[in-house]
């Protein structure tokens, strides 16, 4: 098992170094720069400040700079937040996403699993029903359109919960239940599928003959072997929730990662582009090999080797 | 109470499926004393495990019980609730599956599933459960038992597994054992391991055993009677010479026709029975089994046979014994 993680490991550094790669040249590619929307900039100050960023030089020349800074866990100086380095900013964003993208997290999981599971043991019921209704509604749904809705019935009608910020705790209800819609409804379908499938099992069976109750038998015989595709589902969810959403964040007015994301690529911040897009990457990887560790956990089938 | 482990009286139970209702048991009486191996044989869909599965309460959501009662070790089964059939399973009554390769959970020890069917029924924890399943997998032959425990059903080859079944099932040591195709699933050298351990287990534990197959070479070695299903009914029942010598049904000499010989010199064809099996949603107004018989008669197109008893518990359903005994006794009476 320590060999299959170191592994990983040194396949996840050449995955980063790839990720960084690409996003480099092809970010470099695309026509204008970080200079050309700011208003009366004379080609003196241009080239001054293209000079202050080391972007005068050769592009390859930037690369092999900014890959001999990345290992030193160095994501260089923002170039629109003047003063502050990308490592600054992305430490002072990222835990107010990561706080809101896990409660969404375990709320998904709170509701999608055992919304899930009882879906497919009331197959074809009425609860089945219902759940396999809002579960589409909730993956049809786009977040931008439930976030509003949210908000007009519960800021702007019933006056019960803020509408902006992070202030109080009542505050993170909206945007984590706006966040872990999707996933939610996503988990219970994918819950719901392959707890038929596990039901079905001849295993299921034998605990019945056994004498093990039905709700025991779901906790106990079914559930573990059910999870598999949710967590497979679930581990580079994480990163991505984790790391803020540029919508939620917007219509809720929080200041998290999200945001800097979307306003690193419109502003053309070329060191900002780098640095979030390496931090997801690297944070996607971390998850798929703590995914596999689990799956070797949960299902001693699976040899990680 | 009545006197018999089993004790099945008309039994008729139904399922419903989209299709239509699926009348799977129809007037099936099975009566089985202590520690007797009664074999029931037939074929797919015959509902000889439905049968077996009435005992435990097993019968799938949509199987209704449409008549008669079930009866087991003094329990009314067709009148209980599922809670309290559930005290019964794994306790009195355990059954082993057809197929050992995906009746035990893959996520599981061994020692964890044995011993969870003794922390339900036994109260036996810990250690004391442990050192009780690590007895068990001796007592069904598996080798170095302590490393086994602690083993998954993947690390296990087919016929182990079944020998892990085995030892679940016996665990709290039931009075019933239900076999559905034990060795189905298996190679034949496994097969005859798996059913001389079943036999050295019952003469160990002295518990009953209902053992299903459609393999009439299996039970002939290990049961006291044997009842041969046809389309949801008994068409034949008797001691297990009964049926092998004096075979009065046209199905069960159909089923002995199909066994290979080996003691016959000049080596005869099989001879299968013709015809496909009954479709249960449209099941035939006369006797089930009149449309693949050879000795069909009309009557036998539009009215069931009932029962002809012959000597002591042998009796089959069938039109042309019906209509021998009938001949015989008017023979007998003008005789006088």
């Amino acid at each position: 098992m320590a060999k299959y993680i170191v592994k990983r490991i040194l396949m996840g550094f050449l995955t980063a170094f790839l990720v960084a790669t690409l996003t480099f040249f092809i970010m470099n590619l695309v026509p204008g720069g970080p200079f050309l929307s700011e208003k009366a900039i004379t080609p003196q100050a241009q080239a001054a400040m293209e000079a202050k960023f080391g972007m005068d030089k050769p592009l390859f020349q930037q690369y092999l700079t900014y890959m001999g800074d990345l290992v030193h866990g160095n994501l260089g100086m923002s170039i629109k937040k003047r003063g502050r380095t990308v490592n600054q900013i992305i430490a002072e964003k990222f835990p107010t996403s990561a706080r809101l993208g896990g409660l969404a997290i375990l709320f998904a999981l709170g509701v999608g699993v055992p919304l899930g599971s009882i879906a497919a043991f009331r197959r074809g019921k009425l609860a089945d029903n219902i759940i396999i209704v809002f579960a589409t509604a909730g993956i049809a749904i786009p977040s931008f359109l439930s976030s509003t809705l949210l908000m007009y019935i519960f800021s702007v009608k019933l006056k019960l919960l803020p509408s902006l910020g992070l202030k109080t705790a009542a505050s993170y209800i909206m945007p984590v239940f706006a966040l872990a819609l999707y996933p939610a409804s996503y988990i219970s379908r994918l819950m719901r599928s392959s707890m038929l499938d596990v039901i079905g099992q001849d295993y299921m069976r034998t605990a019945k003959a056994k004498g093990v109750s039905t709700f025991k038998s779901i906790f106990k015989h079914a559930l573990r072997n059910a999870i598999l595709p949710v967590v497979t589902y679930v581990g580079p969810l994480v990163a991505y929730l984790m790391t803020g959403s540029f919508i939620i964040e917007k219509i809720f007015t929080i200041p998290g990662l999200g945001h800097e994301f979307v306003g690193a690529i419109t502003s053309r911040d070329y060191p900002m582009i780098m640095g979030t897009t390496i931090f997801l990457a690297v944070f996607v990887i971390i998850m798929n090999v703590i995914v596999d560790i689990v799956y070797a956990f949960i299902d001693p089938r699976i040899k990680l080797k | 109470m009545s006197d018999y482990l089993v004790d099945i009286q008309h039994e008729k139970l139904s399922f419903f499926t989209p299709a239509g209702e699926v009348r799977a048991l129809n007037d099936v009486t099975i009566r089985m004393k202590e520690g007797e191996v009664l074999g029931i044989v037939g074929e797919s869909g015959s509902g000889k495990s439905v049968t077996a599965y009435s005992i435990m309460g097993l019968t799938a959501e949509n199987g209704k019980l449409m008549g008669g009662t079930v009866e087991f070790n003094g329990h009314r089964i067709d009148q209980m609730s599922e809670q309290e059939i559930r005290k019964i399973r794994g306790k009195e009554v355990s059954i082993i599956f057809q197929d050992p390769m995906t009746s035990l959970n893959p996520v599981y020890t061994i020692g964890n599933q044995i011993e969870e069917v003794l922390k339900l029924h036994t109260g036996k924890r810990g250690a004391e459960a442990h050192a009780r399943a690590v007895e068990l997998l001796r007592l069904v032959g598996i080798n170095e038992p302590e490393k086994r425990v602690k083993q998954y059903p993947h690390e296990l080859s087919g016929g182990m597994r079944q020998r892990v079944m085995i030892a679940i099932a016996l665990a709290c040591e039931p009075k019933l054992l239900i076999a559905d195709e034990p060795t189905t699933a298996l190679d034949v050298t496994i097969q005859a391991q798996i059913l001389e351990l079943m036999q050295e287990l019952k003469g160990k534990l002295g518990m009953g055993i209902i053992l299903i197959t459609h393999d009439l070479g299996v039970v002939a070695s290990m049961c006291d009677h044997i009842a041969v299903m046809y389309a949801g009914e008994i068409v034949e029942y008797g001691e297990t010479d009964d049926i092998f010598y004096n075979p009065q049904h046209e199905y069960t000499k159909g089923l002995l026709r199909s066994i290979p010989k080996f003691s016959e010199r000049d080596y005869t064809k099989l001879v299968p029975i013709e015809g496909q099996p009954v479709d249960m949603l449209n099941p035939p107004v006369g006797c089930a089994f009149a449309p693949r018989c050879d000795s069909c008669m009309k009557i036998c197109l539009t009215k069931k046979p009932d029962r002809t008893d012959f000597e002591g518990v042998h009796y089959s359903r069938c039109w042309l014994q019906k209509k021998a005994a009938f001949m015989a006794a008017r023979g007998a009476e003008s005789g006088k």
